[in-house]
């Protein structure tokens, strides 16, 4: 029998293996599944108080006057803030990631169903929730601009009425590419395919919703704030500058997070109103938002109308990609992405394929509907780009008649042509990309289920087999191309091995769940030889963690992982210095072996890490030059992004009475380059590859005519469960990054961005014997069927 | 953490006294039994109510599955998770089974009941649908004693019941006939979500004929919908995938489903004929010994 004792033991066994890189378990396992994370609600200060948010029942009003009193009135509470206080403040519109504003509380107008109008603030979340119910808010409705083809007509509702000579719902335009060269190789191409194809609005809904807990101490003039918050130092920053408070009297902190899929990266209005709130009562105020509020007012992701064409010769080379997408911003634009890059990294629309020319023009216009732009591993739209291209690609496999695979084989890039600068200028470090999709054709006996797929056609049965392949572009970034606000992209890290030869690890990112303790850990352990139960892995407080932009666009083990490696490289260096004093040799003549050093040639005369670190501590000089103590840090700026890449095939058979799409197989074979931790990886992949079940079958952000949101439930907003999801079959290749230190490439995003295309490709290859050659997201049992009777462009 | 506005909590030790504490309640009173309909409501604030009356201590008194004579009675505080393991459901009406594995999921099946399914009067609800395929009637129990009302006259709308104010349903009633079975089959975009649409159907044979059918639906119309025409194009004939096809053109005439997020018409109206056809064939191929 096994006890718990023992199963502890196991744990910890596991926990001191391997020294470095392999399967170990998570160290915040045992306190995330045994209930003691602690996460922002957890959190209890005395005298709290809390806030709930009044908010917009209509997409687009006019708010002709507010009446508090009633609200003011109920017993237990303690304020009402309206926008118009917070105007006197100048606290009433706040900078969004995408250099637009965005309201606090709304004081002219409402242009979003769920937007903030005012809030209450009382002794209990009960009062503050029956406060906001009196409040009576008298509005002039005004016709809402819901669907995106509409929004640049020229008699649509002005939204955004508020910025200075605004006639239109123009957002941005963006180009890529070379529009010339792209069209003189249209014009010549033997076939060119051209399909519209919809990425639907949807939300990342992570199981724990937005939250914040804000104390202010008005002796010391010290804000504190406990939020969730993937990118704590960078909320510091911009707190700072909207509220006026010195950047050093502002503490974030982000403790334990119940899943961000980039949800969490944006500043939500909640945040600023809790601070407001500590500011007025001087007590410490909570507010977390309900289910409903997360999915209807934060951040989306996607909602790109993208027509995409491709170009090719006769017998499969394909030439050539162009598309024009419209993009719905909602109200403002929220998007978070580096800001020379309003359309994020979509620019990797030419996927994993050698291309003569490329084109890409965006126009981005404004809804009533909510902001974001940002979330659902937001990959700074690099989702949208793989979907695309793996789409398009599918449709001319379609049209000529060409097995997909084989298409897509005679088309990628070469090994020997990395580094690889596509057409729209992005330099892939590296990829082998036909050892992959040969690999996943291999696990997946492909040529077995295109004759199974053949035979069952034969008897009208419906089974689909699905390819995707992509590259992704992640690690945010270069200092020289990338900043979000003016903040550059780097990240600082600190390294401390303590006397005894345990460390502590502080870093800038924030993990909502991904492992950085685990992972983190095992890079340094890699590098100087101590286990990861002996690194204590810090992050998610801006007091105690160096500065750097967050976790998301799976930036961390690309950027904070090298700098991690790099610190640790740092402290080894250091501590060889030591150990030369130590050993009496000069450091040339000393070997490393992970976790000593050893004179070349006799190993017998050796130091641990753990001895040189009680030595820089300890007493007796140390070498000429040498201070004591054995620490380092560093700000590690990635001279590039990595290209993650992978090859996914998804089976699926539809009940051709019912419509229902059931995935029978996913094959997922990635490519991260090195692999720290096999375990987290399958994690990673497994949770993007449901992610990508959800998006393709089930989730969509809808809206009525009058800019209800239709999604603002987990009945009505669909997330998969274990029981839509088939037993993943995961394999992978090793190409590792040149320019990373370890060559990791990172991973958080790799499914969630390659299974959508996979399993809509795999569903459209079932639909093959209806003449179908694209149906959209979500492939709901109803859109199947009517896609099924001919009609291609089903509402629902 | 969504939270409900202000309310009076009351818990009821008997039906008689829940009875008296709805009398006292008036219109403002609610019971609340396994509360997976009602709650929900109540966090989003599309309902309130003064006064919550716990009827979940009732359990003992309203919680059972047993055979009387020709009929098999089931309280109405028998939860879901109850009629999924009771074999003498299972065996005499496999319908419930087949509802019960795709109604929800097993945190709402330990608590939601057969009472709350019924009251709540959703048209989507799968245990009405069971119900008034199997021609069920419901025990009303008030100050002034009991009536007992056919499904039909049960359901008065959506979300409306012949239930007064003061009264509460105490017990199912359904016939147990010789020669029959039953099957129940549904559509949903997702496990745990609502029908897009469901059919059950109830079939009696004898001597390779069917004596009687009936086809009840959930969620293609205000109510879950016995079809008469159904039934009656059925009785005397002997099963085929002609006369299985005839009944779900029927079923899809009947109904009347409405456009949401879950499906058009024209989809839904096809499940109501393909799902019906689904829903006779397994009930006769179990009769005739085929099948689970
Ligand atoms: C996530 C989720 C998924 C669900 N999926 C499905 C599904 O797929 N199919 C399905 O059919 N249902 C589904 N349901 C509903 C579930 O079956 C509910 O439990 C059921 O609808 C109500 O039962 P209850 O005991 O919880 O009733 P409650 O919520 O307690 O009550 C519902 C109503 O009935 C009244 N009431 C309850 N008992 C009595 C009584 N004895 N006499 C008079 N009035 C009474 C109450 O006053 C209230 O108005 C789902 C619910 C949830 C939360």
């Amino acid at each position: 029998m096994t006890t718990v004792e023992t199963r502890l033991t196991e744990f910890a066994d596991n926990n001191e293996k391997p020294v470095g890189y392999g399967r170990m378990l998570r160290k915040e396992d045992p306190r995330l599944i045994r209930g003691q994370g602690n996460y922002v609600d957890d959190l209890n200060l005395p005298g709290m108080l809390h806030l709930a948010i009044l908010r917009s029942p209509v997409a687009h009003a006019r708010i002709k006057s507010i009446d508090t009193t009633a609200a003011a009135a109920l017993e237990g509470v303690v304020a009402i803030v309206t926008g118009a206080d917070l105007a006197e403040k100048g606290l009433a519109w706040m900078p969004t990631l995408s250099n637009d504003v965005q309201a606090v509380l709304a004081t002219d107008k409402v242009r979003f169903q769920g937007q903030e109008v005012a809030f209450a603030i009382a002794k209990s979340r009960y009062i503050a929730r029956d406060a906001i119910e009196l409040i009576n808010v008298d509005y002039e409705i005004l016709p809402p601009v819901v669907d995106v083809r509409k929004a640049l007509d020229p008699d649509a509702a002005v939204i955004r009425d508020d910025l200075k000579g605004k006639t239109n719902n123009h957002c941005f335009d963006w180009e890529t590419g070379d529009a010339a060269a792209t069209q003189a190789v249209f014009d010549r191409a033997d076939v060119v395919v051209s399909e519209e194809i919809v990425y639907p609005r949807v939300h990342p809904a992570p199981m724990e919703t937005c939250g914040a807990v804000a104390l202010f101490d008005a002796v010391e003039g010290q804000l504190t704030l406990w939020s969730t918050t993937q990118a704590p130092h960078a909320h510091r920053t911009v707190y700072a500058l909207v509220s006026g408070l010195p950047e050093h009297k502002i503490r974030v902190i982000s403790p334990d997070i119940g899943g961000g899929f980039g949800n969490k990266v944006p500043i939500y209005p909640g945040y600023v109103c809790a601070i407001v709130a500590a500011l007025v009562t001087g007590k410490p105020v909570k507010w977390m938002e309900d289910r409903s509020e997360n999915l209807s007012s934060t951040g989306f992701a996607r909602d790109y109308i993208m027509k995409g064409e491709i170009a090719a010769t006769k017998d499969g080379k394909i030439l050539a990609v162009r598309t024009h997408v419209l993009a719905d911003h909602g109200a403002f634009n929220g998007t978070a992405a580096p800001v020379k890059y309003p359309a994020g990294f979509f620019g990797v629309f030419t996927g994993s394929y050698d291309l003569e020319a490329a084109y890409c023009s965006m126009t981005a216009v404004y809804t009533n509907k909510a902001p974001g732009g940002v979330a659902y591993a937001c990959s700074f739209r690099i989702t949208e780009a793989v979907y695309l291209i793996e789409r398009m690609v599918d449709c001319l496999a379609y049209d000529l008649k060409m097995d997909p695979a084989e298409l897509r084989l005679k088309n990628f890039i070469k090994p020997e042509q990395f580094p690889y600068t596509t057409k729209t200028g992005w330099v892939y470090d590296s990829g082998e990309y036909e050892r992959g999709m040969r690999l996943a054709m291999e696990l997946a006996g492909y040529d077995e289920l295109r004759k199974e797929q053949e035979e069952k056609r034969a008897r009208g049965e419906l089974m689909g087999i699905g390819i995707s392949f992509f590259t992704e572009a992640v690690g945010a970034g270069p200092r020289k191309d990338m900043d979000i606000l003016g903040l550059g992209m780097a990240d600082g890290c600190e390294l401390r091995i303590h006397p005894t030869g345990k460390a502590v690890l502080r870093l800038s990112v924030k993990s909502q769940g991904q492992g950085h303790e685990t992972t983190f850990a095992q890079i340094v352990a890699e590098e100087i030889g101590i286990p990861p139960s002996d690194i204590q892995v810090l992050e998610g407080d801006t007091d105690n963690t160096p500065f750097g932009l967050g976790t998301y666009g799976s930036r961390s083990t690309p950027v904070s992982g090298a700098a991690a490696a790099l610190v640790a490289r740092k402290v080894r260096d250091k501590a060889q210095i030591i150990a030369s004093g130590m050993l009496e040799v000069s450091v040339a003549d000393l070997e490393w072996e992970k976790g000593s050093f050893h004179v070349k040639g006799d190993p017998s005369k050796s130091v641990t890490i753990q001895e040189i670190a009680f030595k820089s501590y300890g007493a007796g000089d140390l070498p000429e030059g040498i201070e004591g103590g054995l620490e380092a840090q560093i700000c590690y700026n990635p001279s590039n992004l990595t290209y993650p890449f992978g090859a996914y095939i998804c089976v699926v058979d539809i009940d051709p009475g019912t419509a229902q799409v059931k995935v029978r197989r996913f094959i997922a074979v990635d490519d991260c380059g090195t692999r720290i931790n096999e375990m987290i990886i399958e994690g990673q992949v497994h949770g993007g590859l449901t992610d990508g079940v959800g998006m393709a079958l089930m989730e969509m952000i809808a809206f009525d005519e009058d800019g209800n949101c239709l999604g603002a439930s987990l009945m009505d907003y669909l997330i998969p469960t274990a029981l839509e999801v088939p037993d993943w079959e995961t394999g992978h290749t090793v190409t590792p990054s040149p320019h990373h230190p370890i060559g990791a490439k990172g991973i958080g995003e790799s499914a969630t961005v390659g299974s959508p295309p996979a399993i809509v490709n795999a569903v459209v290859d079932a639909l093959k014997p209806f003449g179908i050659r694209h149906a959209d997201m979500p492939l709901t049992p109803s859109r199947v069927w009517e896609t099924m009777q001919g009609r291609h462009v089903p509402s629902i | 953490m969504q939270v409900p506005a202000p309310f009076q909590y009351a818990r009821a030790t008997t039906v008689d006294h829940a009875i008296e504490l709805l009398n006292e309640g008036g219109d403002s009173a609610r019971i609340v039994a396994g509360g997976h309909s009602l709650l929900p409501m109540m966090k989003l604030r599309l309902a309130n109510f003064d006064t919550l009356i716990d009827i979940n201590g009732l359990h003992d008194e309203l919680g059972y599955v047993r055979q009387e004579g020709s009929e098999i009675r089931i309280g109405a505080m028998t939860r879901h998770r109850e009629l999924l393991e009771s074999d003498l459901l299972a065996t005499a009406f496999p319908i419930f089974r087949d509802a019960e594995h795709v109604i929800a999921d097993p945190i709402v099946r330990n608590r939601g009941t057969l009472g709350g399914s019924l009251c709540q009067a959703d048209p989507s609800e799968d245990l009405s649908a069971v119900c008034t395929t199997l021609d069920a009637s419901c025990v009303i129990r008030g100050r002034d004693g009991e009536r007992v009302v056919s499904m039909e006259d049960f359901h008065r709308g959506p979300y409306e019941t012949a239930v007064g104010d003061a009264e509460i349903l105490v017990e199912i009633r359904i016939p147990v006939r010789p020669g029959g079975s039953s099957a129940y089959f549904k559509v949903e975009r997702r496990a745990g979500d609502w029908a897009v649409a469901s059919s059950g159907a109830a079939v009696w044979m004898s001597g390779g004929v069917i004596t009687d059918a009936r086809v009840g639906l959930a969620a293609v119309g205000p109510n879950t919908t016995g079809i008469p025409a159904i039934s009656e194009a059925l009785r005397g004939q002997t099963p085929s995938e002609e006369l299985f096809a005839q009944a779900g053109a029927l079923a899809a005439q009947a109904c009347s489903p409405a456009v949401d997020l879950r499906g058009t018409v024209a989809y839904k109206r096809h499940l109501a004929d393909e799902l019906t056809r689904r829903a006779l064939r397994k009930s006769v191929e179990r009769i005739n010994g085929q099948g689970a």
